[in-house]
């Protein structure tokens, strides 16, 4: 028992922000007398951050460079005008359309790209003039209007729901989407599989590994949170599509960022730059593709915002990038970069978004809403750097 | 010793940290107008004291008694500490590049009437303190214009400005060469002799101990070992050396057994000009060559090209318009680019480990795999069992004192983060390993493995390139020593015959 406290205490930060997540919604739950929690709430904050959560991941990438990306905004705004014009004006088949926008998302970034990595112009200034300049892009691409609507398929995207081949079933008198539950079955033995086999390796190598109770009890807590979301979605119209983009951009970006050499050097870049450069990593290639990389989630950010509004504007996703930096950073990025998890920027996007969703169900004005999120902001990244000296000062 | 005559003692100082005891029961004496040395190992305990004494770990922290000049001191920040007349200079200098050598020197407590800075008065006072310490340079000149000598010198000004009874130098030449060093440690002599101040000299060097300091303590793992009046008894550097280390050490070097064979590297007509100011040439010529199992020394002042020529061959990592020649093993080779120079087989130890030679945030495992990733990773996806193999092999190999391959670079000590960084280059199989000033800043004992370590590693066939300011070190670990004077080779000598003075001639 005192070996798991001593865990617990040890990794306490580790796991803070899940806990201060879930804290979170049960405070708003509280607040909201449960309309927080209902399946059409859950089901629709997913749908409004899921542009957010995409951003986020990308700009993990950057932050973790130690740089920002202050044009994604813009970028969502231009793309979704290409993307108008290509199906509205010329009238493409959407899937054509969609590959066009994501490489010339990956051109706004490769174009980025090549100032911040070979010119050496700060990424800072770079993406502060791609700001206006996209921006600037978009509104002469849109000749300042609205363009829509789209046809359908592009917009479930991002508004619709996985089909149920079984055609739904009954329990305890309510109907559920089958196949949303047989993915969360799924899920949840993937993840427990993956669980088990990682400890088996830990104690092999001889890490420092969770003690077993603990271990136990995360896993029923993780087995439990996922089915709880599941069952909450198949309540409603089942698992949204974006849902499963988001899921997937997440497992892919984890496993790059943690188990590639590229996410090694990513790192290694973030953490010293000029000792990665001189252990051999071409620093300068790395920089390039984060941003070229940043540019077609961007783009994709685009795409699945014009797909939900069902109509490209020109004002489209402005101040998205301070969302999508502010979610890094609430999620345990560290300023001076090197440090970060994708996962963490995406408890950090939810974090955000439920205190918007929280407070627009409590009514609280768009006036308010802004100065709390400033202040959550501020109290997040203080409390991370207060946390770390008091951990260097021992 | 009567009690008027101490400046300063420090009353069984104990300091734990969690887990760990850093000093326990340690008593510190400094009389007044004597230069004091604390030697000891890396995590003796030398800079916790310092840092309790300079207020950097409040009172309440640790637990026995101050009493400086007379009082009782409870001090807990540094401005308490400078006020009462205690200065400590920082291995990293403290200045403020872009400001002028008179404003750095009244950093903090400006001349100043009503809030408006008085120039000439500043200029002025800051004249007398450079004339009190030598400096011969316009008070309005930026600090970055000067030598790292010089900055000393500004920061020693900025330290009596304040009115400093109590100099505290945390090894103040490790980052300067012999004349600057030379200079530097008469300034000492001369503020005692002159101007009464005391002063504890943090040192590895032991013969700069035996040179300026009239008495010594020895710290050997949080506690006092002894205390020693250096013009009394005599003193021997063995004698510190072993009441440091807590062992005899008949030998500074280990015994080499290896046996230089083909030439494996060599570079002709090497020449490489200033990457800011492309007029001016910093390498003129450069022709060496080294062979498989050979250690060839460097030797040379700060500032002769030896750095330039390690990082200009390396990747073309310094300098611009360079021209020459360079040879594996008989074939000409092109290093554009630091990833090529480690294709070719070359690896480069860099001077200042922790900025360029360690993510410090890191651990060990991510920092010895960094350079050849590769070979721990199919189709880019990082084999972990395959890495944490390695990284513990080399933990293990190298001696490497860390409660596993997860503790973070940042919490090693000196000598440990030198073993990762040559646990990394040994880890990419290079041909030629080019250490610039590996053991900078080093203990003793770490010092030894880590010449153990490089003459392991000649015996085993590869090539060597060692560039160091320490005479010593240059003469006992080399096969054949070039020396480099002003961007050339000015000489080429057998280490057999080598001596400091004739290896001197050579710099100048």
């Amino acid at each position: 028992m005192t070996q798991s406290l001593a865990y617990i205490k040890k990794h306490l930060t580790q796991y803070g922000m899940i806990i201060a997540l879930i804290s979170l919604m049960i405070f708003f739950s509280f607040l909201t007398s449960g309309v927080l929690m209902t399946p059409i709430n859950l089901t629709n904050l997913i749908l409004q951050n899921s542009y957010i959560l995409i951003l986020a991941v990308g700009m993990l990438l950057c932050t973790l460079t130690g740089n920002v990306d202050l044009s994604v905004g813009s970028a969502v705004a231009l793309i979704g005008g290409v993307a108008a014009v290509l199906m509205v004006d010329l009238g493409l088949n959407p899937l054509f359309a969609v590959i066009i926008s994501l490489l010339a998302g990956c051109v706004i970034g490769a174009w980025q790209g090549f100032w911040i990595a070979f010119i050496k112009v700060p990424a800072f200034i770079v993406t502060l003039a791609g700001m206006l300049i996209f921006r600037g892009f978009a509104l002469v691409l849109l000749k300042g209007t609205s363009k829509g609507p789209f046809p359908q398929i592009f917009q479930s995207i991002a508004s619709g729901f996985i089909g149920d081949p079984f055609g739904g079933i009954t329990l305890f008198g309510k109907p559920l989407h089958a196949l949303s539950l047989l993915i969360g079955v799924l899920l949840c033995a993937a993840l427990l599989a993956a669980e088990i086999l990682s400890r088996k390796k830990q104690i092999k190598y001889n890490f420092d590994v969770m003690p077993f109770g603990i271990w136990i009890l995360k896993n029923i807590f993780l087995i439990l949170s996922v089915m709880f979301f599941i069952v909450v979605f198949a309540l409603y119209k089942g698992i949204p599509n974006i849902l499963i983009l988001l899921g997937a951009l997440v497992g892919i970006y984890h496993f790059i960022t943690v188990k590639t050499v590229p996410g090694r050097h990513v790192y290694a870049v973030g953490g010293n730059a000029k000792t990665a450069k001189l252990s051999g990593i071409k620093t300068e290639w790395v920089m390039f593709w984060v941003y070229t990389n940043m540019g077609l989630l961007a783009a994709l950010a685009g795409i699945v915002f014009a797909a939900r509004l069902n109509v490209a504007t020109p004002k489209a996703g402005n101040m998205f990038e301070l969302d999508a930096i502010a979610a890094c950073y609430i999620g345990g990025s560290s300023v001076t970069g090197g440090v970060g998890t994708v996962v963490g920027a995406i408890i950090g996007g939810l974090f955000m978004g439920v205190l918007n969703n929280g407070m627009s169900i409590m009514g609280v004005g768009i006036d308010w809403q802004q100065a709390i999120k400033g202040f959550v902001l501020l109290g997040a990244v203080a409390f991370d750097l207060y946390s770390k000296s008091k951990s260097r000062s021992k | 010793m009567s009690e008027k005559n101490i400046l300063l003692e420090m009353k069984d100082i104990t300091k734990e940290f969690p887990g760990v005891k850093a000093l326990s029961g340690v008593s510190f004496k400094v009389k007044k107008k004597e230069i004091h040395a604390l030697v000891g190992e890396n995590g003796a305990g030398k800079s916790t004291l310092m840092k309790i004494l300079s207020g950097v770990y409040p009172y309440g922290a640790y637990s026995g008694d101050i009493i400086f000049d007379g009082a009782l001191c409870r001090f807990s920040d540094i401005k308490q500490s400078e006020r009462a007349g205690i200065a400590i200079i920082h291995q990293e200098l403290a200045l403020s590049p872009y400001l002028s050598i008179a404003e750095n020197i009244f950093l903090g407590h400006e001349r100043a009437k009503a809030g408006m800075i008085d120039w000439d008065k500043t200029r002025a006072d800051a004249l007398v303190y450079m004339q009190k310490l030598g400096l011969n340079e316009n008070p309005d000149t930026p600090v970055n214009k000067l030598g790292v000598g010089k900055q000393q010198i500004v920061e020693i000004a900025k330290a009596l400005a304040k009115d400093v009874k109590l100099l505290i130098l945390d090894e103040p030449t490790a980052a300067l060469n012999e004349r600057d060093s030379q200079n530097l440690l008469k300034l000492l002599t001369e503020l005692k002799n002159n101007h009464g101040i005391s002063c504890v000299l943090i040192t590895h060097k032991l013969n700069e101990v035996s040179a300026v300091a009239d008495t010594v303590t020895v710290l050997r793992d949080g506690r006092t070992i002894e205390t020693i009046e250096v013009n009394k008894a005599g003193i021997s550097e063995e004698k510190i050396i072993k009441s440091m280390v807590g062992r005899e050490i008949t030998d500074m070097f280990p015994k080499r057994s290896h046996k230089p064979g083909d030439t494996v590297f060599e570079v002709k007509n090497w020449t490489v000009f200033h990457p800011e100011n492309p007029q001016r040439k910093i390498l003129d010529d450069i022709n060496f060559s080294v062979r498989a199992g050979e250690v060839v020394g460097f030797a040379g002042l700060m500032g002769s090209g030896r750095t330039e020529l390690a990082t200009s061959l390396f990747g073309k990592y310094y300098g611009r318009n360079i021209s020459g020649k360079t040879f594996m093993e008989g074939k000409e080779v092109n290093l554009d680019t630091i990833p090529k120079a480690i294709k070719h087989g070359l690896a480069y130890v860099t001077e200042d480990r922790k900025e360029y030679g360690l993510v410090l945030m890191q651990n060990i495992k991510n920092n010895t795999s960094m350079a050849n990733l590769k070979a721990v990773a199919d189709y880019g996806v990082i084999n972990e069992s395959g890495e944490t193999k390695t990284a513990k092999e080399f933990k293990e190999k190298m001696n490497i004192k860390a409660p596993s391959i997860y503790q973070t670079a940042e919490n090693l000590s000196g000598g440990n983060q030198q073993k990762v960084v040559l646990s990394k280059w040994i880890f990419a199989a290079p041909k030629v390993l080019i250490l610039d000033e590996p053991t900078r800043g080093i203990d003793v004992g770490a010092k030894y493995e880590i010449y153990t370590i490089i003459n392991e590693l000649a015996r085993g066939g590869m090539a060597c390139v060692l560039i160091s300011s320490e005479m010593p070190e240059v003469i006992g670990m080399s096969d054949r020593i070039y020396v480099m004077s002003e961007g050339r080779i000015s000489a080429e000598l057998d280490a057999k015959t080598a001596t400091q003075e004739k290896i001197i001639s050579h710099m100048i």
